[in-house]
């Protein structure tokens, strides 16, 4: 078997449509991720046990089963309860959803190392509740756990693929096509492979770079 | 869901992936001990070889990986892998090079002058190792692994886009046999949730005998 150049040129403009939708996924799901992380956070802060008891239990659970399952579970399950979306926008959610689960531990991290003295001063300033979370604790928290962030949205990055699963054609469906119509496996499951390091290592030395500076 | 659905494919795919767990844990944590270690050898070549190893494997897509040693390692090897075996060496080599950053970090974290206590003893490197970093480092490392066992049981799961007959290709075919689509698929999500509070728990109790063993109590 040897390696063709020019099966990977005739590769390079689905690889490229499916670069796009991978960064899509990654775009949106971080930001879904990121958004719904901080609302479990704060719900598991809450005076009462009838939201954190819920909250609690329901984020254990997405974040103690596989990604792959719930992507099937919101592909199949979502039609029947009449509610329509394109696999892409489903795997998104889910992606995203999945993920949030795992935000909102670091979130909590970060709330939790805000010095108790912020909150005191707070308080001894009067300020509202919601001007204390945005102006004073989210601040410092989000800048501790800048790097966290970070390392996930490489994680998710590296998720991406599951959803070939349910058909959404990023990388690896690409890949998956382009060897079905030319019967070429090596080279296009190879450049996606490598072309999955090629983001993620750079990325990687980024929140490295990023954590060095935030921890001084 | 009937009982033919349930003993056919559901328990058989359940012991599939308590045994793709396993197996794959198991090359993982060679992996780790071995790459990780590598990391602080005296040679510069071998520890740069480890960090190459790590960066490679971590930096990959696990299902693209395993994809690639089913479907592009036979044609160059000319060797087929049974699906089964893809998946675990899939598996094994990438979640074995996140342990290896936990192993490398247990040990780093192991206080200086136990290394040179070993040195002032002349302990061989290897003696060091095995006798006072190891004994160590290996408690701290147990709480790190227990999360990378719970996201290694839910890597299993990719297995079934391969067509090895796990829990969740049983949860497929029974989706295709009976339209149950919301029955089964939770209750493949709850299988997979009490086997991750499985491994939760008994890390958790390797944990405290491992911490016993260095006389130190857990809460």
């Amino acid at each position: 078997m040897t390696w063709d150049w020019s099966a990977v040129a005739d590769f390079m403009p689905r690889f490229w449509d499916g670069v796009l939708v991978t960064l899509q996924i990654l775009v949106l799901g971080s930001l879904l991720s990121f958004t719904l992380g901080l609302v479990w956070a704060l719900a598991l802060r809450s005076e009462s046990r009838f939201v954190r008891w819920p909250v609690g239990l329901v984020t254990e659970f997405i974040r103690n089963t596989p990604l792959l399952v719930q992507l099937f579970f919101l592909f199949f399950v979502l039609p029947e309860w009449g509610v329509q979306f394109s696999a892409l926008a489903t795997g998104t959610l889910a992606i995203g959803l999945h993920y949030s689960t795992y935000t909102a531990q670091v979130y909590r991290a970060g709330i939790d190392a805000v010095p108790a003295g912020q909150w005191e001063a707070a308080t001894a300033l009067s300020l509202p509740a919601h001007r204390t979370w945005t102006a004073v604790i989210l601040p410092q928290a989000v800048r501790r756990i800048a790097p966290a962030l970070g390392n996930y949205v490489i994680a998710m990055l590296k998720d991406t693929p599951l959803l070939a699963g349910i058909g959404v054609l990023e990388m690896l469906q690409q890949s998956r096509l382009e060897s079905a119509a030319t019967f070429q496996y090596t080279e296009p499951l190879t450049v996606v492979g490598i072309a999955f390091i090629l983001i993620a290592y750079p990325a990687s030395l980024l929140v490295r770079t990023l954590e060095r500076r935030l921890a001084r | 869901m009937t009982s033919g659905l349930w003993q056919n494919w559901v328990l058989p795919g359940i012991w599939i992936t308590v045994q793709l767990t396993l197996y794959s844990a198991a090359l993982a944590t060679a992996v780790a001990f071995g790459v990780g270690m590598a990391r602080t050898h005296r040679s510069k070549a071998v520890r740069f070889a480890a960090a190459f190893y790590t960066e490679v494997f971590r930096g990959t897509s696990a299902l693209v990986l395993m994809f690639w040693l089913f479907f592009v390692l036979p044609p160059l090897l000319g060797w087929q892998l049974v699906p089964m075996w893809a998946a675990v060496l899939a598996l094994g080599l990438s979640y074995g090079a996140y342990g290896a950053e936990i192993v490398r970090g247990a040990l780093n974290a192991v206080a200086p002058a136990q290394q040179e206590a070993g040195v002032a003893l002349s302990f061989t490197p290897w003696q060091r190792m095995r006798l006072i970093m190891l004994p160590q480092a290996v408690p701290e490392m147990i709480p790190s692994f227990g999360n990378l066992a719970v996201e290694l049981l839910k890597g299993t799961a990719l297995v079934s886009l391969l067509g090895v007959g796990d829990v969740s290709f049983a949860a497929y075919l029974v989706r295709l046999a009976t339209q149950e689509t919301a029955q089964i698929y939770t209750v493949t999500l709850v299988i997979y949730f009490v086997l991750a509070f499985l491994i939760t728990r008994s890390m958790k109790a390797l944990e405290r005998k491992t911490k016993a063993n260095l006389g130190v109590a857990v809460k």
